[in-house]
């Protein structure tokens, strides 16, 4: 151990001491660091997206560099400490399971940038940010509840996560408003990339009587087992996943982060950045809501467009009481809307949800 | 609450859930048998993934596309041969190169193919026994590579078993010595269970890209490949046991996303490491007997052979 330590600061010295580091002319060099490939064409294809905006919008003043399939935990932190070491000012780690590497990391580096997305852990050198994926989940609620026979909506969640789960109450009460009869059956993949074990949760979704499926894991595998089953609905995760539309893909929640990521950039070339914690919706554009099809009949794509918009322009809130936890105790009163701080660290269900959150 | 799992669908997914890691696993037991351990099975499922579904997508022939990702495979494992056998290098580190160099050359020549839908393998209509009522729909209605697989297991045990040449085979996993003293071309042999596995490697991905997922995504064996090797070892290198590790594996897979989509009160965690758990245990169990277990371990498993040594 204290051998590498030895290894670590004698080669950060001398990437100092030869001026690898910004010091006004050399381009800045931003990393980001992935959970999966950047062609799974949800999650991280839209983080890679955001990186090429970056390119884009500086020119030869940026130079980025990123690194695919970085496994949560301690490989992070070797994969975040190489790009440290390599120079790079500013680094995106874009997973919940990057939180604390990135923080062991960041402690290392008190020169270099961090920014940790969806999660809660702040530094001076280690910003958080992450998108409010709930709002685009109460509009799918809403079309999930209106389009399913069954009653039954299947929801393919990975972690056990604060983000998953809000995701899942958002849409289950937005469902259960059009559609009392409805019922959610939740299965927990345990994994955020995984397109074989991915589809076969949708195909056991479906096999088990669900015909609408939502998903929180990012490949296109379950749209493409439900296109296979035939009159089942998906919608796009993270990014539009447009191959599938107009059926089964019928909307999606699209992940915007390229405006973020430029302002980030911007933010370092000036000497501007501070570490913050940014936490935007639909209004910003940090959420986008695809295209929604003509699958989904006119009256409900209006009301869910409605939503959209209202949600959008401050005017609703996803999560407006009155609202009950699972167990029956009062969470939200009539009127009352959820503070970001219980949103952050939700780890209850709501009323109404079957089965528990694994711990 | 009720159980609404369907006996008859959960089999049939198992079988299909099973198939790629069941081939990648034989393949590569023949390999280790030969006494080569190539860690690269992960790489050439997904270079067999990515060949195999292109081809399929250009000919509109699902058929072409497995024969296209067997190829792919076994070209793949060409390579590793010839740096081992050939140059000599070390085989784990090779393995290991050989795993991120099909991931990068896969997404590669995956670039045109995101999003795009394969041909539909058939599936058999076994007239007779597709007909038989549970049993028909259970096993006898699936596609083609389903009953390939078993049969490649079935042959690889006979072979080994039965044959000279997997008697030669076993030889030169054991002892690449005495295999040279006797006359036998070590490297030949070690080159043609290479190619097998790659072979076979190829297939179980393409069985992925085109039947089991079915659409082509970068990475999507997603650790596939480590865990046929993990079952090989658990196995302790016998075709019987290949199998039903691998069908374990993939039936309490998906046994316990059943399980969770049908709402059963079982803790997720425990359902969750459940196929790791169950496959460990079972085969390591079964393989309790520690003597006749090192027995089955290739003697000569890793090492590298020169004619001079």
């Amino acid at each position: 151990m204290k051998k590498r330590t030895f290894l670590l600061t004698g080669v950060a010295a001398a990437a100092l001491a030869s001026g690898a580091f910004a010091d006004g002319h050399a381009p800045v060099k931003v990393g980001f660091i992935y959970v999966g490939p950047i062609g799974d064409g949800g999650w991280t294809y839209e983080h890679n997206k955001g990186r090429l905006a970056v390119e884009e919008h500086f020119g030869d003043k940026v130079e980025t560099v990123f690194q695919e399939n970085v496994p949560e935990g301690a490989d992070a932190e070797r994969a975040m400490t190489q790009m440290a070491l390599q120079g790079a000012d500013l680094i995106f780690t874009t997973s919940f399971g990057y939180m604390d590497p990135t923080i062991a990391v960041a402690a290392k580096f008190p020169d270099v940038k961090f920014e940790h997305a969806t999660g809660y852990k702040r530094a001076d050198n280690v910003s958080t940010y992450s998108a409010r994926f709930y709002e685009g989940r109460a509009i799918q609620g809403h079309i999930a509840g209106n389009m399913t026979k069954t009653n039954k909506i299947g929801y393919i969640a990975s972690f056990p996560i604060p983000e998953v789960i809000r995701g899942i109450n958002s849409a289950y009460l937005h469902a259960k408003k059009v559609n009392p009869d409805v019922e959610f059956s939740i299965v927990w993949a345990y994994t955020w990339f995984d397109p074989a074990k991915e589809a076969d949760a949708a195909k056991a979704l479906i096999e088990n009587g669900a015909d609408v499926i939502l998903q929180h894991t990012d490949s296109t595998a379950p749209q493409a087992a439900a296109a296979d089953a035939g009159n089942v609905v998906t919608f796009g995760q993270a990014s539009d996943m447009g191959e599938y539309a107009p059926f089964p893909r019928v909307s999606s929640i699209i992940d915007d982060w390229a405006p973020y990521y430029i302002q980030r950039v911007q933010a370092v070339m000036d000497g501007t950045w501070e570490s913050v914690d940014t936490w935007d919706g639909i209004g910003p554009g940090m959420v986008g809501i695809g295209e929604i099809t003509d699958a989904v009949p006119a009256d409900v794509k209006a009301e869910a467009e409605a939503m959209r918009d209202a949600i959008g322009a401050g005017e609703y809130h996803p999560f407006t009481g009155p609202i009950n936890k699972q167990d029956g105790s009062v969470w939200l009163a009539a009127g009352e809307t959820a503070s970001d701080g219980d949103l952050a660290g939700m780890s209850f269900y709501i009323e109404g949800l079957t089965g528990e959150i694994p711990n | 609450m009720e159980l609404s799992i369907n006996p008859i669908l959960l089999v049939a997914s198992l079988m299909v859930a099973s198939t790629p890691i069941l081939l990648a696993a034989i393949g590569e037991m023949v390999v280790e048998k030969a006494g080569v351990l190539n860690l690269g099975v992960e790489g050439m499922m997904i270079v067999g993934a990515i060949c195999g579904f292109a081809i399929a997508v250009e000919t509109g022939s699902p058929a072409v596309g497995f024969v296209a990702a067997a190829l792919g495979g076994a070209i793949l494992s060409m390579l590793f041969g010839f740096l081992t056998q050939y140059l000599l290098s070390n085989q784990v580190a090779t393995g290991l190169a050989l795993t991120l160099f099909g991931l990068g050359l896969s997404s590669l020549m995956g670039q045109g193919y995101v999003g795009i839908k394969p041909p539909s393998t058939p599936k058999l209509d076994i007239p007779i026994l597709g007909d038989i009522p549970v049993l028909g729909p259970m096993i006898f209605s699936h596609d083609l590579m389903v009953y390939i697989s078993l049969a490649i297991v079935a042959g690889v045990w006979a072979f080994l078993k039965y044959t000279r040449g997997g008697l030669i085979l076993r030889a030169v996993g054991e002892s690449h010595d005495a295999a040279h003293a006797l006359g036998y071309n070590v490297i030949l042999v070690r080159l043609a269970a290479i190619g097998f596995g790659g072979a076979c490697a190829g297939l179980g991905g393409a069985y992925l890209s085109l039947v089991r997922v079915p659409q082509w995504t970068e990475g999507m064996t997603a650790g596939a490949g480590w865990i046929a090797l993990a079952i090989v070892v658990f196995a302790s290198w016998r075709a019987g046991r290949v199998l039903l590790g691998a069908y374990l594996f993939g039936g309490i897979t998906v046994l316990q996303l059943n399980l969770q989509a049908a709402g059963v009160a079982i803790p997720v965690e425990l359902l969750s490491m459940s196929p790791y758990l169950i496959t460990i245990l079972v085969l390591v169990i079964i393989s309790s007997d520690r003597n006749r277990a090192a027995l089955n371990a290739p003697a000569s498993l890793g090492r590298s052979f020169h004619a001079s040594s």
